[in-house]
């Protein structure tokens, strides 16, 4: 029964990966064909049935004029905002979280839960809700079509991510722990970031995964924010037309698009092991 | 050069967690603050620490205003009844962190941390994570941390609750050594705990807490000997002392129909109803005594506990043998009629088996 098991257990899981790995594997080995082994016959194995070529991956960096598609410009573009607005929403959502954690708020009617509900709600509704008020807000101010107007929309998209994540992080961080170091002689600020903080990494990790994944994967504030001066990658991907560019090169496109987060996916897996708070309570 | 507390209130939500506390702590002395669950201990302790601060009433350290001065300048140290330490350091750096935050010199960081560590027995774990080390391990460390600090205000939150059986009893005696070799004649030791027998054997100065309220102050012996009313003689004693209602006349006691000679020291008492408090082990298995039905027993350690019961009358006794008893079973036990304890109406100590009580 349990050998039943065992097996069965495996079978699925080795059916799952297969299912889930073969696309990659897929765009993998057609990324590095040419137009005949695409179009002539079936063809699987690079070097047995196909001689493997660059050229797929070339015209994703040569320029237009010359053939080209190149999405280099719009790549180092998303990595900036998406890293600068994680890194932003990092900062002022953790501190936010904190001081929603551990201190209590009374102004009318509104409590901590107020505030970090209305934090949430920031996600809550579409955000096809919020195109025309940020296009007529970045006009005004005069950031549309630019790198930093994005960074700011994606602030107010990613931050309340980091809050909520933080927020839950901070409550099971025992207070205990923030009053031991103020006894210890830190004033708040040190009990923050020399015993808080460190403690939080597993935390902080999280919502920076998070924020760097939404971040990413925006499209629709890309789409309508932009229009000739910046471009990002989603934008640019999508723009790219089976019917022009070649097969080969939209699979290194696609490709180079998910490498990122399956970068971070990789490092965030390591230190969400470690988490190591379990030694503060008890 | 005390530290002083006076008159401290302090009532979160309309709710009294301390009411009216008055105290005045002596350097180098041991205070025990005993009570229940709930009973504002730990307020109390945070209250010197400046973590909460009172709605009314004053502390004073060394002559100066206490309230004024933030947690992270008063030099106090506390460990906490869950073993709190800073988990992402191991225990060497756990213990110098508050030197280093006095930015104390390297060799006398050293010097200090060395010290703690022996104190506390855990010389060779400098470099342990502190998740790899038992419960009673890290307390030591919390221990040596508010140790290593020297502080002028050492303050002990049940520090031994959350230990099982064992431990408890080997740190209990531990901190007893610590308490008279590894403290300075300038330290205010303040300790607290739900447990009469830690406050017996640390034997210092207690503070009987219930409900927010200082119930009755003096020493251990004091506690013991005169509990100033029902309460305290509950809070102090594990089991709390049987309270049986009943009445004196003029040669005996009398509670549920049994009738006990009048022991001498209550020969002077006026003839009336009165609360008659006995302690557990005063109660004794006796083939002459009273018949009592058996509700509960509970073995522990060497020791069996028995709920007994007659009439309305709850006690329990405590039989120094292991023993099986059925529940239901009749049992016949015998009072020590000459540690009677009797309260009056108003639930106050009148007369005690060691001596009479006065005020």
């Amino acid at each position: 029964m349990h050998k039943l098991y065992t097996f069965l257990k495996y079978t699925f899981i080795t059916l799952w990966t297969v299912f889930i790995v073969a696309p990659f594997l897929w765009a993998i080995s057609t990324s590095f064909k040419d137009f005949q082994s695409v179009n002539s016959k079936v063809t699987y194995i690079p070097w047995l049935d196909f001689e493997p070529t660059l050229e797929g991956w070339r015209v994703l960096v040569k320029s237009p004029a010359r053939g080209g598609v190149d999405i280099v410009e719009p790549y180092f573009n998303s990595i900036f905002v998406t890293c600068t607005a994680s890194l932003i929403s990092i900062i002022l959502g953790t501190l936010a979280a904190y001081a929603l954690s551990r201190f209590t708020f009374k102004a009318g009617f509104v409590r901590n839960n107020d505030i970090t509900f209305f934090f949430i709600s920031q996600r809550i509704m579409p955000p096809i809700v919020l195109s025309i008020p940020f296009f007529i807000f970045l006009s005004t101010i005069g950031l549309l079509d630019s790198l930093l107007g994005l960074v700011v929309v994606y602030i107010v998209l990613l931050m309340p991510i980091a809050v909520w994540i933080m927020v839950d992080f901070f409550n099971r961080v025992p207070k205990e722990l923030d009053e031991t170091a103020l006894i210890d002689g830190c004033n708040p600020y040190q009990a923050f970031y020399k015993v808080v903080l460190p403690n939080s990494i597993p935390g902080l990790i999280v919502a920076g995964m998070f924020c760097i994944i939404f971040g990413w994967i925006d499209f629709f504030f890309a789409f309508i924010l932009t229009f000739t001066e910046v471009q990002l990658l989603p934008v640019k991907v999508v723009a790219l037309n089976s019917s022009i560019t070649p097969w080969w090169s939209l699979s290194a496109s696609a490709l180079i698009s998910v490498a990122p987060l399956i970068i971070v996916a990789f490092v965030v897996e390591r230190y969400l092991s470690k988490g190591n708070l379990s030694g503060a309570l008890k | 050069m005390n530290l002083i507390g006076k008159n401290i209130t302090y009532k979160p939500d309309n709710q009294f967690h301390l009411n009216d506390v008055s105290f005045d702590f002596k350097k180098g002395n041991l205070y025990t603050i005993l009570g229940r669950t709930l009973s504002g201990k730990t307020t109390f302790l945070k209250t010197i620490a400046g973590l909460l601060n009172p709605d009314t009433g004053e502390l004073f350290f060394e002559d100066k205003d206490f309230s004024k001065i933030p947690v992270w300048e008063r030099n106090v140290a506390m460990v906490y009844q869950q073993f709190i330490n800073y988990p992402h350091l191991n225990v060497y750096e756990n213990i110098i962190f508050p030197l280093k935050q006095r930015k104390l010199s390297e060799e006398q960081i050293k010097m200090d941390v060395e010290d703690a560590l022996k104190t506390v027995g855990l010389v060779g774990f400098e470099n342990r994570k502190i998740q790899e080390l038992s419960g009673g391990q890290q307390q030591r460390v919390a221990l040596a941390r508010s140790l290593a600090k020297k502080a002028k205000i050492l303050l002990l939150d049940e520090p031994l609750v959350n230990l099982d059986y064992k431990l408890r009893e080997q740190l209990r005696e531990e901190f007893k050594r610590i308490f008279s070799e590894g403290l300075s004649q300038d330290t205010i030791l303040i300790y607290s705990t739900t447990d009469p027998q830690e406050v017996m054997e640390l034997n210092g100065e207690v503070i009987v807490l219930h409900e927010g309220k200082v119930l009755q102050k003096g020493d251990a012996k004091e506690i013991f000997e005169n509990p100033k009313n029902l309460k305290v003689a509950e809070i102090s004693n594990d089991p709390p002392m049987n309270i049986l209602t009943g009445s004196k006349s003029s040669d005996n006691l009398t509670f549920e129909n049994i009738s006990i000679n009048l022991p001498a020291h209550l020969k002077d008492l006026k003839s009336q109803n009165y609360y008659f408090g006995i302690r557990a082990s005063e109660i004794k298995l006796d083939k002459e005594g009273e018949e009592f039905e058996i509700e509960l027993a509970e073995i522990s350690g060497s020791e069996t506990l028995l709920h007994l019961k007659k009439g309305n009358s709850k006690v329990i006794a405590l039989i120094e043998e292991v023993m099986n008893f059925k529940i239901h079973e009749k049992v016949k036990v015998k009072f020590n009629e000459n540690k009677f304890y009797v309260f009056n109406n108003n639930e106050e100590l009148v007369s005690s088996p060691y001596g009479s009580h006065n005020g």
